[in-house]
């Protein structure tokens, strides 16, 4: 099991790599016993991201199929959250909303997969008819503010955005501050290994060989299209994830979350950090996240410029991600100023012991 | 009985314009270039911006509209030269330069000039078949849809440009290997589609608010009108929008306009299914 921490589909591997992962995963643990609580709150906002982001690099880096359609499953389980979490009333049950709501997101992206991928639709349709489906939800529930529009006891709120759902809450423990922090943390550490694991397996293979080519993995005897659905259920079913923690977090959602310009900041946060990368994507979001709250303190439309900035130059000068390429240039810094101190033969034992530990 | 008809016939217009006119400069650029130009509600918003503007000046509006279109096309090309000819061999990639630009534009847009700018009224004018009636405005712009299709009818099939650029949309090496200047093509090409969508934002300017962001209402049509047209958007963009406007229709009579884009959203989603290639695969093969 655990040697599919370590594979081809992923960067990073040996005793430094992992130190290194330790390190920072301890930093962040002790974190919140220097931080003020309301830092500790900002961060936990950060992370809540992460998993979206995790979700649209296993499908776009590795899948070959870029989603628009993060924020509509987004959308989906945080709604699902708030209509769970009001009418099943507060307490432990929250704890089922949070899972229930997942479920539902990865039913819906399991529907509009079926569709979409045994259709045979790919590629540029693939990111239109996911985006075409998330502005047509977040318009649906802009528009949803009379009395009218409720789900049992919650009310949607139209523009405004449903509110009023309790927090995660086990017991009588509210799961707020350093408490959801740890929980994000744990989280995060858990989708990360799992996707680790998920892309070096025979699975993850078969993933990455439809991407390189969906034809000559067919040719080889998969059913590329079920690959390709548990693709995008298990990425939109992160991108849930998200949402329904997002809304425990704030007790809010609004319908511009789903619609533009939210759509577009899973791509940016991906196409910068690197998608090709579990890692990558990992460390790039969570330093875009921290700026673009950095910044939206001051103007929120100066961030968001910034942001298309970012995706403009990604495209056009560092096609392959920011975070990707600049993590590259280190490891070929560090591996060539090693060679020049040690001998050659050296070097490559320690790398063939890494491998096999 | 015939005011009944008329009044049906009115609403299809009336949905058909807003597919055709919002959807005629994404499919003319997808077409040619296998782009997806995720700016085109910008281009939209460029267009009713510059129509309002310059009719806030005193300019008369049907002049003002076609000074926006120009002005929509002008800053296409200009785009196209900077940002999206470096990607016509990744067009994934170029669906992310142009929605990186989109955000730039709107947001800068909402810094520079704020949230919402004095629109013009439609223009008045109605007229009453029995017991209804009707705005004529709304029916211009029907006849401006069908003047579109029209006008790239005759650019495409009936042009010395039309046939170059027919013959660089099947096979553009080869064309350029018959001595076609294909750059150029691609250029006047993403020029023409970029004063479509501007035409378009200057036609509906007077019916609607203006705001930064208005692009977004038109993108989701212009969408799935191309989604649905397929690859050969000549054959395919006028039976995908007469087909998606009477599902819209019958919806937006009944349970209203929400509903209506809704039920237009599964329909396609059932239809990519049955027909992945589009509505135009089919006509090619019956045409066979």
């Amino acid at each position: 099991m655990l040697k599919l921490l370590d594979g081809p589909q992923t960067l990073g591997r040996g005793r430094i790599f992992w130190s290194c992962f330790l390190a920072v995963l301890a930093g962040a643990l002790i974190y919140p016993l220097f931080a003020d609580s309301y830092d500790v709150g900002n961060f936990a906002y950060f992370l809540i991201w992460i998993f979206m982001a995790l979700g649209l690099c296993l499908m776009w880096g590795y899948g070959g199929m870029l989603s628009f359609g993060q924020t509509f499953f987004f959308g989906i389980a945080g709604y699902g959250y708030g209509v769970l979490a009001i009418n099943m009333g507060g307490g432990t049950a929250t704890i089922a909303a949070l899972v229930l709501s997942v479920v539902i997101a990865m039913i819906a992206a399991g529907i509009l997969g079926y569709f979409m991928i045994w259709g045979g639709i790919s590629g540029i349709f693939f990111g239109i008819v996911t985006l075409s489906a998330t502005l047509v939800l977040a318009f649906f529930l802009g528009q949803t503010a009379g009395p009218e529009w409720h789900i049992g006891s919650a009310r949607l709120n139209g523009f405004n955005g449903m509110k009023g759902m309790d927090p995660l809450t086990v017991g009588s423990f509210d799961i707020e501050g350093s408490a959801l922090y740890y929980v994000m943390i744990a989280l995060i550490v858990i989708v990360y290994i799992a996707l680790r694991m998920l892309v070096n397996s025979s699975v993850g293979n078969v993933i990455v060989a439809t991407r390189e080519n969906p034809q000559r993995a067919e040719m080889l005897g998969y059913d590329v299209r079920k690959y390709q659905l548990l693709t995008f259920v298990i990425g939109s079913g992160l991108a849930g994830l998200s949402g329904a923690l997002y809304t425990s977090w704030g007790q809010f959602i609004t319908p511009s979350s789903i619609g533009l310009p939210a759509a577009a900041m899973p791509i940016v946060w991906v196409a910068f950090s690197g998608r090709n990368d579990l890692t990558a994507t990992l460390v790039g979001s969570f330093l875009l996240l921290f700026g673009f709250q950095t910044i939206t303190v001051y103007s929120q439309q100066a961030a968001l410029v910034l942001m298309g900035v970012l995706l403009l130059a990604t495209v056009m000068l560092a096609p392959q991600g920011f975070v990707l390429g600049i993590g590259k240039l280190v490891v070929d810094w560090w591996s060539r100023r090693r060679r020049r101190n040690e001998s050659p033969a050296l070097a490559d034992a320690g790398r063939l012991q890494s491998d096999e530990t | 009985m015939s005011a009944e008809l008329f009044s049906v016939f009115y609403q299809f217009a009336d949905v058909f314009a807003f597919l055709i006119l919002s959807a005629a400069g994404l499919a003319i650029v997808f077409g040619m270039m296998g782009v997806i130009n995720m700016a085109h509600g910008e281009f939209i918003m460029c267009g009713a911006y510059v129509t309002v503007g310059l009719v806030n000046l005193g300019v008369p509006l049907p002049i003002a509209q076609i000074l926006a279109a120009l002005t929509a096309g002008i800053i296409g090309m200009i785009v196209e030269l900077l940002i999206v000819r470096r990607f016509y061999k990744r067009p994934l990639d170029s669906l992310l330069a142009t929605w990186g630009l989109s955000l730039i534009v709107t947001q800068s847009m909402l810094l520079i000039v704020g949230s919402a700018v004095r629109g013009i009224g439609t223009p008045e004018g109605s007229f009453a078949i029995g017991g209804y009636t009707f705005s004529t405005y709304r029916l211009v712009l029907f006849f401006c849809a069908v003047a579109v299709l029209a006008g790239l009818y005759i650019i495409f099939m009936k042009t010395r440009f039309g046939v170059i650029a027919r013959a660089t949309m099947q096979n553009a090496a080869m064309a350029k290997a018959l001595g076609a200047r294909t750059g150029r093509i691609y250029s006047i090409s993403f020029g023409i589609g970029t004063a479509l969508a501007g035409l378009c934002g200057a036609l509906y300017a007077p019916t609607m608010t203006l705001i930064p962001t208005m692009g977004a209402t038109f993108v989701v049509e212009s969408f799935v009108t191309v989604v649905i047209g397929g690859a050969n958007v000549l054959l395919g963009t006028a039976p995908a929008a007469v087909f998606l406007a009477m599902i819209r229709m019958a919806l937006n009579a009944s349970y209203g306009q929400i509903i209506g884009q809704i039920g237009m959203l599964f329909a396609v989603i059932l239809i990519i299914r049955v027909l992945p290639e589009g509505l135009s695969s089919v006509l090619v093969r019956r045409g066979r």
